[in-house]
């Protein structure tokens, strides 16, 4: 029995570890298996430094062909689950063939990748960044090895953000003018705003705001679109008569946002709305969307924004 | 919401929220005794979406709330302690607002920043604006109000007024007032709102639940008024304005009926009085149903208590103008409000004028005024309308009485007797009923004729029928005790001055010859005995030289007796004027105006003569006549003669022989005057004391005749005593065995009626005690004694 576990059981155990782990901020990223873990967090144009480690099992030697180690980009559809489709991919070789009899670190260097898209795990897609260490053999075939890491690149603030002001309306029935103070949020933002209403000859129950997600994958006739609603803020109780106006103070911390995705890389794009729905008595629905742009802050200034 | 089983449904919704809320409460304790904030903001939350309800009314809403507001104070004391959840205030802050729902993240909003503020992380000002803001997400009247109630509640303490904690560094008494009148403003908004909620509910019910609410938003104008800071110029510039436009604009009758109310009962007096026109300008631009009299009335009553409370405000009130203020603001309101009833008109003008006797007692021509308005808006009235005010018409007429205690100052205000003019007969007597019972209470003299003139024209209705009121629908009770009132009345008129009293004689007379026969018989008497008592004044100041020049003579003021009781022949009253003649002639017999007292006595005669024919009047007349005639000294012998010759043969005329009996015994009087030793005519009162025997004998027989028995020996035992006073008096032709034989004659008399003597006293006490007096006389001895001493029992 012995026999037979030890012929399936890796030959080597292989590990990645990034030069700068202990300084390296971490972020949780959702596995395929639904846990979450923490994993370090790059930039673009970061230097990705860092050490393979081949360790024989004790007693063994392992025989390759060669070891290098790949940083790929990679866009899954889960319509199409196990097809990558790589939009980066940088390789290091790192041995020549020979063999390993014990412990052996091999550091490597990515310096200034260029790493344009952000780490995204979405509904119909996927965007994950990976460190892939092949050491490839004959037989029994090649050793793989993955290293998740996240990607978030960082926006400056937008130098033009316009607030969002429009007045809708059904004729004779419902008219209202709403206010948000700006059309680019950045994750941890607050959106304020108000909505006035012109005319009201319905009777209003109550007012939400949603904020919607809507990611598109695919391209032409093949595009797939998916919305879903990751905040429903009530914003108002009650019927407002002509002249009120309603306040909006909408903190987006407590969601999980991304940024806006712009045709990433011609697979899919993620874009973020303010659904403005008023319900009334007979609970019929008016709502108004708008899309707004999210973008990532710098840590730093993040802060100097909460403050 | 349908109405099916509405109660029970109502009550059990109320349960289920309560048990709601219970839940959640002990998970929220629970949380809180582990000092979890994320479990305690989650618990709370859910605690309060059971306010989320709709299905509740005001009352079982409060119920609810009450329970959740308990809930949050203890939310809010664990928010104050930082150490045990570690996070700060300005992150709590920004915390309870991820609640998704919009009604329990304010209430969380709003128990936070009552921490914020204390913590002085940031301005009280910035704090309140911000939430009295937010606090408009919530557009339900109900939800929004207890909402907002929360807020006024919690911001309480924590207002930045002067001497408070939170005042300076940029939080001034202005943020303070800014917040709760924002906020009051809000809630009014909502409260008027809810009359526009659902169809389901009917009007009255809403009505109700609206009053329950109603002090959720007097509640901020009371907080207003407890802000230290808020004085007269902030008052003026700001609280008074804005709360006003607050008002108008609301164009809602029960909050403007409320609010202008509870702007009056929280503020000072001193405010009000000093932006009077800015409070009563605001008073036409209501609703034209807004209760506006019992508003107005309540500001005058305030005021009219705070004038006097100290004496020293009156300059104020005078400064401000403050009457002719009111009086504007009541004539605008009374023109705005062209449906006001008018009992509501009449109402105001009651106010109005409490106000101005109570504050400026001494300006008359203020209550004129106010009388003028109240002619003014009567006029062309149709009196079937007035009617239904004449309450307060006559509350509006009694009040000047009330307050002056003499009438007289009543008696100038030119309008007054306008006003009573637009009265019904039925209330026009109460008024003049108030008027005479004012002035008898009062005890006060009317002194001029002029007054008397204004008085009886006020009290007209009860002098004389009024056009279309007929005397026959009264009750005669009622009837009566309004003339005796008059006649009470006319003895309050008095002047030193004869001349003068005189005149008012006139006056009255003027007004009251007018008032037909049923009245007259109560007015005159005392109009007589008014003349009378001026009569002998006059003569005993002037003595015996009476200037003929003076009006006031007594010969003229006979004459004017003469007249007015003779307006008593046309009611016919006969005996009152018969006993009002022998009134005055014997008046005259004092003045010793012999003519005068000769004519009265022929008029009282003539009167006997043609008018009394009842044989009892005739009786009581012929001795009111023997009795006032034997007093009379006037008279020469010649008058005299004639006048006593008349007196005994009419006595003799009676019809019933014992009257007739008395009659003449009386007369015997006449001729044997006391203090006259020129009237002692022994013989005729021998005369007529025998001749009244004759008719005494002639009586018993005549009772034997025809009953079969003689009557008591009454008539004798008189006419004994009769002899007896004439003895005792001396008269020379009363001899001691007249008396003897007159008792004979009496004990035959009785024996004849089967008595045997001795006789039981009891039969006869007076006849024995006569005899006892005799007796006792007799054993007195002295003089008197001796004279007895002739008679024999």
């Amino acid at each position: 029995m012995n026999f037979i576990i030890e012929a399936f059981k890796p030959a080597c155990h292989v590990s990645v570890t990034f030069a700068d782990a202990k300084h390296r901020k971490q972020a949780a990223l959702k596995k395929e298996n639904g846990k979450t873990e923490m994993i370090p967090l790059f930039r673009s144009q970061d230097n990705i430094i860092g050490t393979v480690s081949v360790e024989p099992v004790p007693g063994k030697k392992v025989e390759h062909k060669g070891i290098k180690v790949e940083l790929l980009g990679q866009i899954e559809m889960y319509s199409d689950r196990g097809n990558f489709y790589d939009f980066t991919s940088l390789v290091r070789e790192l041995d020549i063939p020979g063999e390993i009899y014990e412990k052996k670190d091999f550091p490597f260097e990515f310096s200034s990748v260029e790493m344009p898209y952000e780490t995204y795990s979405g509904i119909n897609v996927r965007l994950r960044y990976v460190l892939k260490v092949t050491i490839t053999r004959g037989y029994p075939g090649s050793i793989v090895q993955f290293q998740d890491f996240v990607v978030r690149n960082y926006s400056p603030s937008p130098s033009i953000n316009n607030s969002i002001k429009m007045e809708v309306g059904i004729e004779d029935c419902l008219h209202i003018e709403f206010e948000y103070n700006k059309s680019k949020y950045h994750l941890k933002d607050v959106i304020i705003g108000k909505i006035y209403f012109l005319l009201v000859r319905i009777k209003m129950k109550n007012m939400d705001l949603e904020i919607r997600r809507r990611e598109s994958t695919g391209s032409g006739t093949s595009t797939h679109v998916e919305t879903e609603t990751l905040a429903k803020y009530e914003l108002m109780d009650g019927a407002p008569v002509r002249g009120e106006s309603i306040p909006i103070r909408l903190f987006l911390s407590p969601y999980e946002l991304t940024p806006t995705y712009r045709n990433t890389n011609n697979k899919f794009s993620v874009k973020y709305y303010l659904n403005l729905v008023l319900v009334d008595e007979e609970d019929r629905r008016y709502f108004k969307q708008q899309e707004i742009t999210i973008y990532r802050l710098a840590e730093s200034s993040e802060q100097a924004e909460a403050l | 919401m349908v109405i099916v089983n509405g109660m029970e449904d109502e009550d059990k919704w109320l349960a289920e929220g309560i048990a709601g809320i219970q839940h959640n409460a002990v998970c929220l304790h629970r949380a809180l005794d582990s000092d979890n904030l994320r479990d305690a903001l989650k618990y709370a939350a859910q605690l309060l979406s059971e306010l989320r309800t709709s299905r509740l009314s005001p009352h079982k809403y409060y119920e609810l709330y009450m329970r959740a507001f308990d809930e949050m104070r203890r939310l809010e004391i664990f928010f104050k302690e930082e150490d045990r959840h570690g996070c700060s205030v300005v992150d709590l802050h920004e915390l309870v607002q991820h609640a998704g729902n919009v009604l329990p993240r304010l209430y969380l909003l709003c128990t936070v920043g009552s921490v914020y503020i204390k913590s002085k992380e940031a301005l009280a000002k910035d704090v309140l604006k911000d939430l009295v803001e937010m606090c408009r997400a919530v557009q339900h009247p109900v939800r929004g109000l207890f909402l907002r109630s929360y807020l006024a509640q919690i911001s309480r303490d924590k207002l930045p007024d002067i001497g408070s904690e939170f005042e300076g560094e940029g939080d001034t008494v202005m943020d303070a007032v800014e917040f709760v009148l924002q906020n009051f403003t809000e809630m009014n908004k909502l409260w008027v709102r809810m009359q526009h909620q659902g169809p389901f509910i009917e009007k009255q019910k809403l009505e109700k639940e609206r009053n329950e609410l109603r002090d959720l938003v007097g509640k901020n104008l009371h907080v207003i008024s407890q802000i230290e800071g808020v004085d007269l110029d902030i008052y003026r510039d700001t609280v008074l304005p804005k709360v006003l436009e607050q008002i108008i604009n609301c164009k809602d009758e029960l909050a403007q009926y409320y609010l202008m109310d509870c702007m009056i009962q929280v503020f000072p007096d001193e405010y009000h009085l000093k932006t009077l026109e800015t409070l009563l300008g605001a008073c036409p631009q209501l609703l034209p149903t807004v209760d506006l009299k019992t508003v107005l009335s309540q500001l005058m009553e305030r005021l009219s208590n705070y004038a006097s409370s100290n004496p020293e405000l009156l300059p104020e009130f005078l400064q401000v103008e403050a009457f002719s203020k009111l009086s504007n603001a009541i004539g605008k309101v009374i023109a705005a409000q062209v449906d006001m009833p008018i009992v509501g008109t009449f109402t105001l003008y009651v106010s109005l004028l409490t106000f101005t006797l109570r504050v400026h007692p001494d300006q008359l021509d203020y209550v004129d005024q106010v009388l003028g308005s109240c002619v003014k808006k009567l006029s062309g009235k149709p009196k079937a309308e007035v009617s239904k005010a004449t309450k307060q018409v006559i509350a509006l007429l009694s009040a000047p009485l009330d307050k002056y205690d003499d009438i007289v100052r009543a008696l100038t205000l030119s309008n007054y007797p306008r006003v009573m003019d637009h009265l019904d007969s039925g209330p026009n007597k109460v008024m003049a009923m108030v008027i005479i019972n004012s002035i008898m209470k009062n005890k006060t003299c009317v002194s001029t004729s002029d007054k008397v003139e204004v008085l009886f024209e006020l009290i007209k209705g009860l002098l004389k029928d009024l056009d279309g009121a007929s005397t026959e629908e009264l009750d005669d009770e009622d009837f009566n005790e309004e003339q005796n009132s008059v006649a009470c009345l006319m003895h309050m008129l008095y002047n030193d001055d004869p001349e003068e009293m005189l005149k008012i004689i006139c006056t009255v007379w003027k007004h009251v010859v007018v008032g037909g026969s049923r009245r007259l018989p109560f007015t005159v008497p005392p109009l007589v005995f008014s003349a009378l008592k001026l009569v002998r004044r006059v003569q005993s100041q002037d003595g015996d030289v009476t200037d003929e020049e003076s009006p006031a003579t007594p010969r003229k003021i006979f004459q004017l007796l003469s007249q007015i009781i003779d307006a008593l022949s046309a009611v016919p009253a006969p005996e009152l004027a018969l006993r009002l003649y022998l009134q005055c002639a014997e008046a005259a017999n004092d003045c010793e105006l012999e003519p005068v007292a000769y004519d009265l006595f022929t008029q009282a005669f003539v009167l006997y003569e043609e008018e009394i024919v009842d044989s009892k009047a005739q009786v009581v007349a012929i001795h009111l006549i023997i009795g006032t005639l034997q007093r009379m000294h006037v008279f020469g012998v010649e008058n005299r003669d004639t006048l006593t010759h008349k007196a005994t043969g009419y006595s003799a005329k009676l019809l019933k022989k014992p009257d007739q009996c008395r009659a003449v015994y009386a007369c015997s009087h006449l001729f044997w005057i006391d203090d006259q030793d020129s009237n002692k005519d022994g013989e005729r009162v021998l005369l007529c004391l025998k001749r009244s025997l004759r008719i005494a004998n002639a009586a018993q027989q005549m009772s034997n005749v025809t009953r079969g028995i003689s009557g008591p020996v009454t008539l004798f035992v008189e006419i004994l005593n009769k002899y007896i006073y004439f003895f005792e008096k001396g008269n020379p032709q009363i001899s001691p065995s007249a008396i003897q034989d007159l008792i004979e004659l009496i004990k035959t008399e009785l024996q004849s009626d089967g008595i045997t003597l001795p006789w039981s006293p009891a039969l006869d006490p007076f006849l024995t005690s006569t005899l006892r007096y005799i007796k006792f006389q007799k054993q007195k001895g002295g003089a008197m004694g001796e004279k007895y001493g002739a008679i024999k029992l």
